[in-house]
């Protein structure tokens, strides 16, 4: 099961958020932190899977952007995997060529 | 008042902020607008206002209070609004708040429009955060929706049916006439959600699971075949543009039919035999050069794995999954050994043809990965592998992150437990490891490595002499320290007289080895717990080395105001044990007899020699040898000073290794905590030690006060409790009672507990019973010892509990004893 879906640039904002589960509302901004300290922190050769107290994550980065999958074990992590850049793959469509900047300003856009 | 800036201004003016400061108070100022916007009942600009507040909740500011404009957003005709009204709904609302109710009409209004696009808004917002009562109201609408014709809707209906489901699981079986044809359609989208719905339906419920799987009269809507079909056609048709992936048609839907396949087979022969073929058939024809083929294949063996599928099968899929192993992607890498990991207990020997690439991956840079093959290695150990393995783990070890290290430790000691192949490797592994990752081995590992090196008799010299040449260097790591000095404590004398056959003996005088045990007493580095081992061990020393007596005794009573109130405590019992009980001394510190395999819980036998006794079960420290009079607990009481009549616990065997701490942990956490658990390892011994005997019914002292009468403190229901008082003359403030219980019915009494309380100006000390059970017809007593301190030499009185069990029935009584003897306190 997806717990939840983020974008975050590596300045440590966020650009998009999409919780699917019940997290308080200054939880989720160190949740967000705290994920992108550790994204972060991953060189170029070390695997996206990460394991994150009780739930795994999935991250994939594009220029800038973080985009971070939260993932309990029951999930197929490599399909995830898949998914994310089938995501970004659409909004390029839609938006042909999509950029970050595109991402914060079209937010509610992108949520639907 | 100016119409509100759009979102777009906003993000624009909040980017330009520098600090976090500038930031939060522009937003302040925006929300302090659309607040008095709000108020207005601006209609034209509610939307733009709400798409406002919903950005500045993603950054994480408040915004509640957009919760109503939400709902008013909704209510609206305009298909603009109702859009940024729903999203909002799904961020800011959920079950939690009240107002979500009032969303349940919109809803239900919206899911019957006309538009396809408001229905599938309104199914989006109720799949999202639908409550279990919205749910029970819509869910008819649901379920109609899930029939029409309309695949957009379908699919968003099939989705919202699954989140209904999981807030309302009694509603399962109004979708189950519905799911009949879902999977007779042809779009992509609505057969995924369709999938996922059938998913939920069985993992939630073995009925539903039963009911899929069993065969129907029409062979078509059989579940398993029609799922077969379809996997089929994705693979073998041809190129469809709209739902490739990188050369792979609608890799998302092959990944979730494979996973409700592995659902329906599992533990099912008939489901999982009409599966092979087609999981073969997936596992070949997969193409392995993209991520997206091996995500597939990896799903492949996980339902392979899964199900009863047959031999040949699992080994294709530990095969798929030596070869991801041997791919340079660490996606990958980590993925094959998770399933490893989770196969290695059905699959050992498959798995143990790819020992080497596993052992490979310990050396990789990724965290995860390491982790992972550090797991799968432990669990691939066995007998013929193990010198390999160990050398390999053991030089990880060196390596890896401290994180690790302790689980690392851990894993290896079990391991070695298990196959070490000869005593001396084994002993030689564990120094290794001690001596690499000393400081990481977890605190339980101590006395397990002790009670290992007892068992091994003839390699005591041999281990005393690596353990001696060990911390001569370095002793700052304290594991290792404690066994160390455990060791050198026990078997200094082997050390000394250089006697060793495996290895090169070292020549090493008695001086040199208190050296050594001294400067750890004295460094910095060590804990208190080292502290103790130490000087317990010098003293053990004392009996085994011939020449340097005084030295020890000297040092021993250096300690012997040491600030550490433990080692000031064991300090003054051996400087006691030179001075009063010199001939003891040699029968006290005598080897430790081989100890018996430990049990994780409870007290366990207590073994006996030569009046030493020990119980089995060892805690954070090996028992202090046998200096049985001194109960801790009740020397902490005294310090205390006690409290207002305190019931004073009845102490154990003093071989009850109990840390200061934790004795005065179970006195503050349970003061009335009675003795059963406590005294359980006594009650065991059929016959008491006679050293126990032998010391509660002597009194301590030397000197008796002869001529004081007995009495009789309690007579009832055939128990009978007389005392019998001794007085010293050294110390005239301490009388030490001895009490005799004894049973003058037909039936025993068995775990017979005996509690005394005694007036605030008083001390009291209980040692430990004689035994626990009273043996019928007076043909047996209890006989325990009680110590009281009387200093302002007041009148004597008791308060005294006794539990036992009899006749099949627990009996508690409580008694005042008043008829002390004058000669017992004045």
């Amino acid at each position: 099961m997806i717990k939840f879906f983020l974008m975050v640039n590596k300045q440590g904002q966020t650009r998009l958020s999409r919780y699917y589960e019940h997290i308080e509302i200054n939880k989720r901004t160190m949740l967000e932190a705290e994920v992108i300290k550790n994204c972060l922190s991953r060189s170029k050769d070390q695997c996206s899977f990460i394991e994150y107290k009780d739930f795994k994550l999935v991250y994939r980065q594009y220029a800038a952007l973080f985009i971070v999958v939260g993932i309990n074990e029951t999930e197929n992590e490599m399909a995830v995997y898949e998914l994310i850049h089938n995501f970004v793959e659409v909004l390029d469509k839609y938006f042909s060529r999509v950029s970050e900047l595109d991402v914060s300003f079209l937010v509610s856009e992108i949520h639907l | 008042m100016p119409a509100p800036i759009r979102l777009r201004e906003l993000i624009r003016t909040i980017r330009t902020a520098r600090t976090q400061a500038e930031e939060r108070e522009m937003i302040q100022k925006e929300c302090a607008a659309i607040r008095s916007s709000f108020r207005e009942e601006d209609n034209t600009y509610r939307c733009r206002n709400v798409a406002k507040l919903l950005y500045m909740h993603m950054l994480g500011y408040p915004a509640h209070f957009g919760q109503l404009e939400c709902l008013k957003l909704i209510a609206s005709q305009k298909f603009t609004d109702k859009r940024i009204g729903y999203l909002g709904a799904m961020l800011l609302l959920d079950e939690r708040q009240d107002v979500h109710l009032l969303m349940t009409n919109c809803i239900k209004n919206d899911l019957n429009h006309s538009t396809q696009y408001v229905q599938g808004l309104a199914l989006c917002t109720l799949g999202c955060m639908g409550s279990s009562e919205m749910c029970r109201d819509l869910a008819g609408e649901v379920e109609k929706l899930l029939k029409t014709s309309n695949s957009y809707l379908r699919k968003k209906a099939a989705l919202c049916a699954v989140h209904v489901i999981r807030k309302v699981p009694e509603l399962m079986e109004m979708f189950l006439p519905a799911t009949k044809n879902l999977l007779n359609e042809k779009n992509h989208g609505v057969l995924h959600t369709s999938v996922v719905l059938l998913t939920e339906m069985c993992e939630r419920s073995p009925d539903m699971l039963a009911h899929f799987r069993k065969v129907r009269q029409l062979s078509s809507s059989q579940l398993v075949p029609q799922l077969v079909r379809i996997l089929k056609n994705l693979i073998m048709s041809g190129y469809s543009p709209e739902h490739d992936v990188s050369g792979i048609s609608d890799p998302f839907l092959q990944v979730r039919i494979l996973r409700l396949l592995r659902i329906l087979g599992r533990n099912d022969d008939d489901s999982s035999e009409a599966m092979n073929d087609i999981l073969a058939q997936v596992a070949t024809n997969t193409e392995t050069s993209k991520n997206v083929g091996n995500a597939i294949l990896y799903e492949t063996v996980l339902t392979i794995m899964d199900i009863k599928s047959e031999s040949g099968l699992r080994v294709l899929a530990i095969n798929i999954l030596g070869r991801f192993l041997l791919n340079n992607d660490k996606n990958i890498r980590y993925v094959a050994l998770t399933s490893l990991l989770k196969t290695v207990q059905t699959d050992h020997n498959a798995v143990q043809r790819h020992r080497s690439t596993i052992v490979d991956c310990l050396k990789d840079l990724d965290v995860s990965i390491k982790r992972r093959a550090m797991e799968l290695s432990f669990a691939l150990v066995n007998g013929n592998n193990v010198r390999g393995m160990m050398k390999e783990l053991l030089y990880f070890l060196d390596s890896c992150e401290p994180e690790f290290k302790a689980d690392c430790a851990s894993g290896i000691f079990l391991a070695a437990e298990k196959y070490a192949p000869s005593k001396r490797w084994h002993i030689d592994t564990i120094m290794r490891v001690l001596t690499t990752a000393g400081s990481y081995v977890r605190d339980d590992a101590v006395p397990n490595l002790i009670q290992l090196i007892t068992n091994s008799v003839e390699m005591h010299a041999y281990t005393v002499q690596r353990l001696y040449k060990a911390i001569l260097g370095d002793y700052s790591q304290q594991p290792l320290v404690q066994v160390a000095s455990w060791c050198i404590g026990e078997y200094g004398d082997l050390l000394v007289s250089g006697q060793c056959e495996e290895e090169e003996p070292i020549q090493v005088t008695e001086d040199e080895v208190l050296d050594i045990l001294e400067s750890v007493l004295i460094s910095n580095m060590s804990a208190s717990v080292t502290r103790g081992y130490a000087l317990t061990a010098i003293m053990k020393l004392s009996t085994r080395f011939t020449c340097t007596v005084n030295r020890i005794k000297k040092v021993v009573s250096i300690y012997g105001s040491s600030i550490d109130v433990e080692l000031q405590q064991r300090a003054v019992e051996y400087n006691a044990l030179f001075k009063k009980y010199d001939h003891m001394r040699p029968a006290l510190l005598e080897r430790m007899p081989v100890m018996e395999k430990v049990t994780t819980n409870g007290p366990t036998e207590i073994v006996q020699t030569n009046g030493e006794t020990e119980p089995a079960v060892l805690e954070t420290k090996p028992p202090p040898s046998g200096l049985q009079p001194a109960s801790q607990a009740n020397d902490l009481l005294d310090l205390l000073g006690g409290s207002d009549i305190t019931p004073v616990i009845p102490t154990a065997p003093a071989s009850k290794p109990a840390s200061a701490g934790g004795e005065l942990l179970d006195l503050l956490g349970d003061l009335n905590l009675t003795g059963s658990p406590v005294s359980a390892p006594a009650p065991q011994i059929a016959q008491p030690p006679f050293l126990l005997d032998g010391l509660s019914s002597q009194p301590l002292f030397n000197d008796i006060a002869a001529g004081i009468p007995s009495i009789t403190a309690y007579n009832k229901n055939g128990l009978k409790i007389d005392f019998t008082f001794e007085r010293s003359n050294t110390n005239p403030s301490v009388t030490v009672i001895t009490i005799q219980a004894s049973n003058s019915t037909e039936l025993d009494m068995t775990d017979f507990v005996f509690q005394a309380a005694v007036p605030k100006t008083f001390q009291l000390q209980l040692l430990s019973p004689s035994s626990s059970v009273i043996p019928a017809f007076n043909s047996g007593t209890i006989t325990q010892v009680i110590k009281v301190l009387n200093p302002q030499k007041q009148q004597l009185r008791m308060r005294i509990k006794l539990t036992y069990n009899h006749k099949g029935s627990a009996m508690q009584d409580l008694a005042e004893v008043n008829n002390f003897p004058a000669q017992s306190w004045q």
